[in-house]
């Protein structure tokens, strides 16, 4: 049995913890916090995204094929998943081999070189990545086969020069962190090159903007849209990005401004930088925000028409699968690329321990002294991290992405990715067949639907 | 060459598509356009040293994102004249309406008439020089670059501004947070004067101006300064 010396006395800790009754309202981790919150006197900011439990993907069930259903065969008959997007009105449209593209996420907030790693992941896997608040680099724009350039409120790093360059602009109006939320860089992370590309002095906070600085509301929305593709000759796909907040109407207003693409991040996206508070606590999940804006696209007559991607916890191709078959065109991955890359990485318990933290749980991006050298600009850090090997294992876990949804669509019968359908899909909760609009496995009752 | 574009018989898509064609020859072409009846995103992305000349009100956006050409808009523009502009120089002989020269990295943005608010909102570099007033929030959160302000100013002026630095001949209805008046020394006169002689403007003198800036107490967050946020 084990004892622990406490004075003078022996405690038996299993003893003791059969006793002890934790509160439901102030659980431990509750308690620290606030004790946290006491000393500094400030939130806690991290990244990452949301880490409580919401209804998510692995609510949903595949059926399979039956009966009235025929499965493909593996390995054998065909099974595609190649996507064109933008092609509502850009004359140079993006194909994609895979429907899983990479999220933004900024030179800043990431070093040169993971940012070089995700570009040449994604290029091998024939996809696009995509930049972030701060500009495109050099290295970023050579690395990536298809490179989508974010127009953010900042405007840090924003060149008409690189706008021509990209293969797609995506304006980003939200994510679904935090939806009606600006970002800080923190100062520790601001070097010579970062704080060149966004104009401001080294070594101070870089605030985000939360609003664009030069249009309010969807109707001046249409216009800048119109002028980004008077710039670029009507060639690139504009994407307008929103966070899960009310999807329905916005992914309406999107289409209604002239997006080619509307990107949809739900709660679980991730962050370099928020308030936990914002992040736990604003949105709503993935999982009936994909719903409500493919309802919206039905709506208008603009689904398959205006593509969708969504983004915000997909993890394996089970996730992807059903994202598909709930009606996304494609899916976007930014958490679980970094971890491709090698972030959160046992081989660094060590340092991780001497931060604060453990594998599986640093979620400090913010900080600037990622041991894996991917999120961080301390030159030695960044050092560490091997760009090469790093893109060849974001390839390796997109490759696996594809196979595993080509696994369930062939099992439900489809020769391609897309024709995944709702039909295919149950739910093993009421919340999450409320939230998906599929029905509780084993019933046809879909709440909320007569 | 000098030729003229009619927007009553032609579109915004012909004459941006005509404009991006010109001044390959590393010479300048002249254009001047007519009867631009308020139109949207006129003369954006232009990247060779053109001279357009634009004879009447314009809609949003016109000149944005500007390089090396030289606009000229003889009416008023609507909102974001000159945005993002990287370099080049935009003259409007009227009035202009709200985020006038937003995020702006270099060139030159002169507006003859008044500015509407947010003037200058998170300019990265370029000079703005209104003859006019400007409204509230005017240079909120501006990076680096000049503007001058003949008129007076509205509310909040240069709220959470960095290193921009602005120079006022009139009132100002009020300061945004962590903006001060800074002492205005003989280096400051002589860049002001500068710029405005370079705009033209001779009826103001640089000894009539205030210089304002960061207090640079926000750049680092500071729990104490909450109440400022």
């Amino acid at each position: 049995m084990p004892t622990k010396k406490n004075g003078d006395s022996q405690i038996n800790l299993h003893e003791l913890q059969s006793r002890l009754k934790e509160s439901a309202t102030y659980p431990r981790q509750v308690i620290a916090e606030i004790q946290r919150a006491a000393e500094t006197g400030i939130y806690d900011i991290r990244g990452w995204g949301a880490k409580r439990s919401v209804p998510n993907f692995d609510d949903l069930l595949f059926l399979g094929a039956s009966m009235s259903r025929y499965p493909l065969e593996g390995y054998r008959e065909k099974c595609t998943t190649s996507v064109t997007l933008g092609d509502r009105f850009a004359s140079k449209p993006i194909e994609l081999k895979i429907p899983i593209t990479i999220a933004g996420m900024s030179f800043g907030a990431l070093s040169g070189s993971a940012k070089e790693a995700l570009g040449r992941g994604a290029t091998i896997a024939g996809t696009s990545t995509t930049t972030g608040d701060g500009g495109m680099t050099p290295e970023e724009r050579e690395h990536s086969e298809l490179l989508v350039y974010q127009l953010l409120p900042s405007r840090y790093g924003m060149n008409p020069d690189d706008l021509r360059k990209a293969d797609a602009i995506e304006i980003v109006v939200g994510q679904g962190a935090k939806p009606g939320g600006g970002g800080m860089l923190l100062g520790q992370k601001i070097s010579e090159r970062v704080a060149g590309m966004r104009d401001l002095p080294k070594g101070i906070d870089q605030r985000s903007a939360c609003r664009h600085p030069d249009w309010t509301g969807p109707d001046d929305l249409a216009i800048k849209i119109q002028e980004l593709r008077e710039i670029t000759n009507w060639e690139k796909p504009i994407y307008i990005k929103i966070g899960a907040a009310r999807p329905y109407y916005d992914t309406a207003l999107a289409i209604k401004a002239g997006a080619d693409v509307v990107v949809l991040d739900g709660m679980q996206g991730g962050t370099a930088a928020t308030q936990d508070v914002f992040i736990e606590h604003v949105g709503i999940p993935t999982l009936p925000a994909l719903r409500q804006a493919v309802e919206a696209l039905q709506e208008l007559d603009m689904h398959r028409k205006v593509q969708l991607i969504v983004s915000g916890g997909i993890r394996s191709g089970a996730d992807v699968a059903k994202a598909l078959a709930m009606g996304a065109d494609a899916v976007s991955i930014g958490v679980a690329a970094l971890i491709a890359l090698g972030d959160n990485s046992p081989a660094f318990e060590k340092e991780y321990n001497s931060l604060g933290t453990s594998a599986g749980f640093y979620d400090g991006w913010h900080e600037g002294r990622d041991p894996t050298g991917i999120s961080t600009q301390d030159e030695e850090l960044a050092a560490r991290f091997d760009p090469v090997m790093g893109g060849r294992r974001l390839a390796n876990y997109l490759n696996v992405l594809a196979l595993e949804t080509q696994t369930l669509a062939r099992a439900n019968g489809k020769s391609h990715v897309h024709n995944l359908e709702p039909e295919d899909l149950v739910a093993l909760t009421i919340e999450a067949s409320a939230m998906a609009g599929v029905p509780l496995a084993g019933t046809d009752w879909i709440p909320g639907k007569k | 060459m000098s030729l003229e574009y009619d927007l009553a018989s032609g579109s915004t898509r012909e004459l941006n598509k005509k404009l991006h064609a010109l001044g390959i020859a590393n010479k300048t072409d002249k254009i001047c356009v007519t009867n631009p009846n308020g139109a949207h995103a006129l003369a954006v992305g232009l990247t060779r040293p053109l001279k357009v000349n634009i004879k009447g009100h314009v809609g949003y956006y016109c000149a944005g994102m500007n390089q090396i050409a030289e606009v000229n808009i003889d009416g008023n523009a609507g909102p974001a004249v000159a945005e993002n502009m990287m370099s080049g120089y935009v003259t409007v002989t009227g009035n202009v309406s709200h985020y006038a020269g937003a995020t702006s990295h270099g060139g030159t943005l002169l507006v003859c008439g008044d500015a509407s608010s947010r003037c200058g909102i998170s300019l990265k570099g370029a000079d703005i020089i209104i003859k006019g007033n400007v409204g509230h929030m005017s240079a909120f959160m501006a990076q680096t670059g000049r503007m001058v302000i003949c008129g007076d100013a509205g509310e909040t002026l240069g709220d959470s501004i960095y290193e921009t630095k602005l120079y006022v001949r009139g009132s100002i209805a009020s300061l945004g947070t962590d903006c001060v008046q800074k002492s205005m020394t003989e280096k400051h006169k002589n860049e002001l004067e500068t710029l405005l002689i370079s705009a033209g403007i001779t009826g103001a003198d640089a000894a009539e101006f205030n210089r304002f800036g960061s207090a640079r107490k926000l750049y680092n967050f500071k729990v104490d300064n909450a109440d400022a946020y």
